[in-house]
């Protein structure tokens, strides 16, 4: 991901706390790091497409920078094809697996 | 790395009743009308397009049966909903107010426009960023993907709460 200087994430708790993934709908849906979408959008679509708080999209967005992916979202087979649809609408690398 | 300050191309700016002034100044909103023309004919020539890619990823990577599905199932309405994206922009080009949704179709638009240009460039090292000249091939391409990542810093400086 692109970046700007700006930003920087004020919160530093772990970002795998976020997301709690309920074994009955094992589902993941992934978004990868890559070099042309910025911090900044990738963190506001974050917050309009999942309802974040600024912060918590801030910081899945930084695990995406550093560690090249991360999980944004879980749910049902559907539910994450949905998901995975309106991040590729908004020009994110999004992708999903079953989580075992 | 680049440098994208929300200050240089305003686009939009929050009204008191929720929607927002589109302020850019009228030869970019031609520039952006354009470019974006040519993007939904590459759109609707289809996906087939290597430039295209970054537009349509895969969503099961590990799985090309079930991809084929989805891209089949999902493919057709994903370019719908871009080209609608596309046709919000270009026809709000007179406006002087834009709703929320309108704005949002500005960004996914010139965000759109951004990764096939940055795809055109073959960037693909965030760092990366050539010094060229601009007698350069690419100088045009280069210049229209800083212009429209400074348009969306814009945009985004203006809904971010």
């Amino acid at each position: 991901m692109a970046s700007a200087p700006t930003i920087s994430p004020t919160e530093t708790s772990s970002p795998d706390a976020d997301v709690v993934v309920d074994l009955d709908t094992p589902w993941v849906v992934l978004v990868w790091n890559d070099p042309i979408n910025t911090i900044e959008y990738v963190a506001i679509v974050f917050q309009k497409l999942f309802g974040y708080s600024k912060s918590k999209a801030m910081r899945l967005t930084m695990d995406v920078h550093t560690k090249g992916r991360a999980v944004v979202s879980n749910g049902t087979r559907e539910q994450a094809e949905i998901d995975v649809f309106r991040l590729h609408e908004h020009g994110l690398w999004a992708t999903m697996q079953h989580d075992d | 790395m680049p440098w994208y300050s929300p200050r240089r191309f305003p686009v939009v700016r929050p009204r008191s009743d929720g929607r927002f002034d589109l302020v850019l100044d009228v030869a970019h909103r031609d520039t952006i009308s354009a470019l974006l023309g040519e993007l939904d004919q590459l759109i609707e020539a289809g996906p087939g397009d290597p430039d295209l890619r970054r537009l349509h990823p895969p969503a099961y990577p590990d799985d090309p049966q079930r991809d084929a599905e989805f891209q089949l199932l999902a493919g057709d309405e994903l370019r719908t909903a871009r080209r609608a994206a596309i046709e919000t922009v270009r026809s709000s080009m007179d406006r002087s107010v834009l709703d929320e949704d309108q704005v949002w179709a500005w960004l996914r638009a010139l965000n759109a426009l951004r990764l096939v240009v940055g795809t055109k460039l073959d960037i693909t090292d965030e760092e990366y960023e050539p010094a060229i000249d601009v007698d350069h091939p690419d100088a045009g391409l280069w210049s229209i993907y800083h212009f429209t990542g400074e348009l969306e810093h814009a945009i985004i400086a203006a809904i971010a709460r």
